[in-house]
């Protein structure tokens, strides 16, 4: 008779474990990084540019030394005695920590104090006096590329113009010629306006440098910290073993907690320098301004069409306003990140995309914010192509993506920019997607709605997201292969402890790691402990960006976990009596083929591990694995919103949202659903209001949550989400995908879509986001299209 | 409970020490510090309650959210002096050694939390909202906390924390 568990009991696959960190967070016991106090902690406040282009004159500290509590006050100067007034990016360009020359957008960091507490940190910063002689301001990337522009860059030997780079990719002379051939040109020009990925919790740091022991420990607020060990240690030029990065408890990174920032790098340096625990905290304005901003990319698009509908070939031109450095993380080979995985799930023939990255007076930008590299543009650009396209040719939307998908028996799937898609089923999902919606009902509801003066429209997005950035072969950052690790120690009595490469901000890892051991040995969910963000006890990761972590570091639980049931099976025959070929495995025990009562358990085979083993067995019952994935994760989704658009204020409401996700097999279904959720109200906002945006003379409007505007629980509509559809990935050890990221990535085109729908009537093709009410009536009003970069809001 | 506790932030300057009295989380505590200390540096720094958040120190997201004399006040707005003589509870006194409070356990089970960082600030303008409405609706609690931001959850779980907690309050 079997005794075999059953994983709903144990917390295996599939199960909606309860959060096992929700523990501390509810009471108020998390460890973030600015709840670190080390005994004789200093603070440190950082004092940032009022101008986004100057020539820096002169910097005069004398006052700020004179207030008492005051211990160090640092300049560029000064850190370029210690070879670190400026520092690598993890996309191979140089960034200034203070800036010495000159300051190159608002906000930028001039020079930093370190003082008793952080409010005597603040009143030196205040103290500074910096002359400053203005330059002209570059905001966009035409005036970068414009004739006679000012260089910003004077600092980078053989930078001649503001141009960060140039990229192509597809196959030029196939598209032309689809080109010709086509019955109708679809075109659109579109803006993806830059935006800050603003976690609640800003970034910070607390450096504590020991000189005794010449180990450097840094508390930050990281999501990749051994990258960021490596990053300081080949600054510093110190052994990995004397640097100990540990992330604790982070609130939200979104993509912004992945680079390196002047502020780490300032506390760690004050540190060496005092030899004493170094806090920084940055404050929302600073975080803001400075930190790791994302999109804001011009995007023209055209589309080869075929009359009934087939797409004959893509073209497309991307304008990437990096801002004053290049610095966002990206797997380092492809320049703009994966935004050619655009189309990824449509049957296209010939594809062609070219870039162009610039720099500005504006600060640095391009992050992953909740996607992976710059697939959020890719998708925005695919969806908003095809909705137009649909239009152009008088096909229902829905049915011009049916024609045009990739049908679900021809995965694995060879894009022209040559990506290979593991898995899909696009139509199934969505079917489900239209059904729940009440699809053709709701077109009757418009047209009914449309006689009686009102504005009712659909958006729908069909998106594929390319996850899980790894395969050595092809992604890189910093020169360091994307894979990831794990390392697990089964205790003699069963329990036991798993350290993980990536690091969770919220995601759920100790959960959803302990239900791979679980699902894989059979030890119940409760008797794992994860821990993660620890560079001297982890093994070596790439950390949590591009919803990774369940397509790498899942697959090395999932791995590591098998090491260790292949040893524990050695030890069942032993304890057995019997070979290992005589052995079946069932969930959590060892029987012997033919006579399942008797066998051994999980647990009896680990304290084998440690009190009876057989001759000759190393002792113990622990391993690690590095998992590099043969291929990224394809999960696929379908996202569609109604919106009522009221033609008498341009204010729209969204009506309902359905949301099918096929991420594959989901781990925790409950984790999984507070990811999409989350995704759909970022999309929401990014359609909606959430936007930063910069006047002629470069100063950020958006630097505060007045003028950032995102969205509150009072005005995020409700969700619907379907989980019918299932593609497991074909090579994923569980068929697991990744999801987090998904929504915010396929979300935004199917709220313009929807609202550009209800406007389909009036000749107007597109407005971009942010579809504010003013931007929606002018469109409304005056029948045209409202594009480019959202106004300046002045409020006097 | 009558435990006094002493607390010397060091002054600049000639800016005077202000010697203040509130009751924390049940606690009397006595206070030295300077007159432009916030609270929520008070509560984190001076007394060690590092439970309650600071996500933006311009009053718009809410992480900083404790109760002052029953009342939800964002604690990066007000001054430590100003609490002298009052009532402060922050999430570490929501629950008592052996039970959780209800918003709690709402929380967990409706999964209204993801990173963590916006839910004690959440968790007591909830119960600033219970504590007048033990009945609200569903449009009552998204206008009740709509002073607090969270970039991770979407909204919804955090609602139905809430109207879960609400239902459990009700049939105690
Ligand atoms: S920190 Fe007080 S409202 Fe944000
Ligand atoms: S749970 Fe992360 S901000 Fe709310």
């Amino acid at each position: 008779m079997s005794q075999a568990l059953d994983e709903n009991k144990i917390g295996g696959l599939g199960v909606s474990r309860k959060r096992v960190e929700d523990n501390r967070f509810i009471r108020g016991r998390g460890n973030y990084t600015d709840d670190i106090v080390l005994p004789g902690m200093l603070h440190m406040e950082i004092l940032r540019s009022p101008l986004a282009h100057a020539r820096i004159k002169s910097i005069d500290t004398s006052r700020a030394w004179e207030i008492p509590g005051v211990r160090l006050v640092l300049t560029g100067e000064m850190a370029a005695t210690r070879n670190l007034a400026w520092m690598p990016t993890l996309s191979y360009d140089t960034q200034a920590v203070l800036a010495t020359d000159k300051v190159r957008f608002q906000g930028q960091e001039v020079a930093c104090v370190v003082a008793d507490d952080p409010y005597i940190a603040k009143d030196a910063c205040e103290a500074i006096d910096v002359e400053y002689e203005p330059l002209p301001v570059i905001v966009n990337p035409e005036q970068a590329v414009a004739e006679g522009a000012p260089l910003i860059r004077d600092d980078k030997a053989g930078q001649a113009d503001n141009v960060v780079y140039r990229w192509e990719v597809g196959d030029q002379a196939g598209t032309d010629a689809a080109f010709e051939h086509a019955a109708v040109v679809s075109k659109l020009r579109l803006h993806y306006p830059r935006s800050h990925p603003s976690p609640i919790e800003c970034c910070g740091s607390v450096a504590d440098f020991d000189r005794a022991t010449g180990k450097l420990t840094v508390y930050m607020t990281t999501q990749a910290p051994h990258i960021i060990r490596a990053a300081v240690a080949m600054v510093a030029e110190l052994p990995e073993h004397l640097i100990r990065i540990i992330s604790p408890d982070i609130g939200g990174g979104f993509g912004n907690k992945v680079p390196v920032y002047p502020g780490y790098v300032c506390s760690i340096l004050c540190s060496i320098l005092l030899e004493r625990p170094v806090k920084w905290i940055e404050d929302k304005t600073g975080n803001l301004i400075s930190t790791g901003f994302a999109r804001d990319m011009y995007l023209d698009g055209e589309l080869a069409l075929r009359a009934d509908g087939k797409i004959l070939g893509v073209r497309m031109h991307a304008e990437a306003d990096h801002g004053a450095f290049f610095a966002d993380a990206q797997p380092s080979k492809f320049k703009i990140g994966l935004l050619h995985s655009t189309f990824a799930c449509y049957n296209v023939p010939a594809a062609h995309l070219t870039a162009r990255g610039t720099y500005t007076n504006k600060a640095p930008g391009g992050v992953a914010y909740r996607c992976s590299f710059r697939v959020t543009e890719a998708m925005f650009f695919q969806e908003r192509m095809v909705h137009q396209a649909a239009k152009d040719l008088g096909l229902d939307p829905a049915e011009f993506r049916r024609r045009n998908f990739v049908r679900a028996d021809a995965f694995p799937y060879r894009t022209p920019f040559g990506f290979l898609v593991d898995s899909g089923q696009p139509e199934a999902c969505l079917d489900v997607g239209l059904k729940a919606v009440g699809y053709e009902d709701f077109l009757r509801q418009k047209e009914e709605a449309r006689r009686r003066g009102r504005r009712l429209g659909i958006g729908i997005s069909t998106m594929t997201e390319p996850l899980g950035a790894g395969n050595s072969r092809e992604y890189d950052i910093l020169g360091i292969k994307m894979f990831d690790s794990a390392e697990l120690r089964v205790h003699m009595t069963g329990k036991a402890l798993l350290r993980v490469g990536a690091k969770s901000q919220g995601q759920g890892h100790e959960t959803t790691w302990a239900q791979i051991v679980s699902h894989e040995l059979g030890i119940p969910a409760d008797d794992v402990t994860v821990e993660e963000g620890d560079t001297d006890t982890a093994p070596f990761g790439m950390g949590t960006y591009a919803s990774r972590s369940t397509p790498v570091a899942g697959a090395a639980i999932s791995m590591v976990s098998r090491k260790i049931r292949a040893k524990a099976r050695k030890l069942a025959a032993h304890l057995l009596e019997v070979s290992e070929e005589d052995l079946e495995w069932e969930l959590g025990r060892f029987s012997v083929r033919g006579v399942p009562e008797h066998g051994v358990t999980i647990q009896e085979c680990a304290m084998a591990a440690y009190g009876n083993m057989p001759d000759g067995m190393e002792p113990g019952l622990e391993n690690h694995a590095y998992y590099d994935p043969p291929n990224l994760t394809w999960p696929f989704a379908v996202y569609i919103v109604t919106v009522e658009v009221d033609p008498e204020t341009g204010v729209w409401d969204v009506l309902n949202t359905v949301a099918v996700d096929d991420c594959g097999v989901r781990i925790n279904p409950m984790i999984v659903e507070g990811q999409i959720m989350g995704g759909l109200t970022e999309a929401y906002a990014m359609a909606n209001m959430q936007f930063i945006t910069f006047d002629a003379e470069g100063n950020c409007v958006g630097s505060n949550y007045m003028d950032y505007l995102l969205p509150t629980a009072w005005e995020t509509p409700g969700f619907e989400l379907h989980s019918e559809v299932v593609t497991p990935s074909p090579h994923h050890p569980i068929g697991a995908k990744g999801v987090g990221e998904c929504a915010a990535v396929g979300g935004p085109a199917a709220f313009v879509n929807a609202v550009m729908d209800a406007l389909d009537d009036t000749g107007v093709r597109n407005i971009d986001m942010p579809l504010l009410p003013d931007r929606v009536w002018e469109a409304l009003t005056q029948h045209h299209d409202v594009s480019g970069a959202p106004p300046v809001r002045t409020d006097d | 409970m009558t435990t006094v506790h002493e607390i010397h932030e060091e002054a600049t300057g000639d800016v005077p020490i202000r010697r203040i009295t509130i009751t924390v989380n049940g606690e009397r505590r006595v206070v030295e510090c300077e007159p432009r200390l916030l609270l929520a540096h008070l509560l984190r720094q001076g007394l060690r309650l590092t439970g309650t958040h600071l996500g933006c120190d311009t009053t718009n997201c809410g992480a900083c959210t404790v109760l002052v004399d029953g009342r939800a006040v964002k604690s990066c707005t007000m001054l430590a002096v100003q609490a002298d003589g009052h009532e402060v509870t922050t999430v570490e006194g929501l629950a008592t050694a052996s039970e959780l409070h209800p918003l709690q356990e709402g929380y967990r089970e409706e999964h209204g939390l993801q990173c963590g960082f916006c839910t004690p600030g959440m968790m007591l303008s909830a119960k600033a909202l219970l504590d007048e409405n033990p009945d609200p609706s569903e449009e009552d609690v998204r206008w009740a906390l709509s002073g607090n931001l969270c970039r991770c959850t979407g909204y919804q779980n955090i609602v139905k924390s809430v109207l879960w907690a609400a239902a459990k309050l009700r049939s105690e």
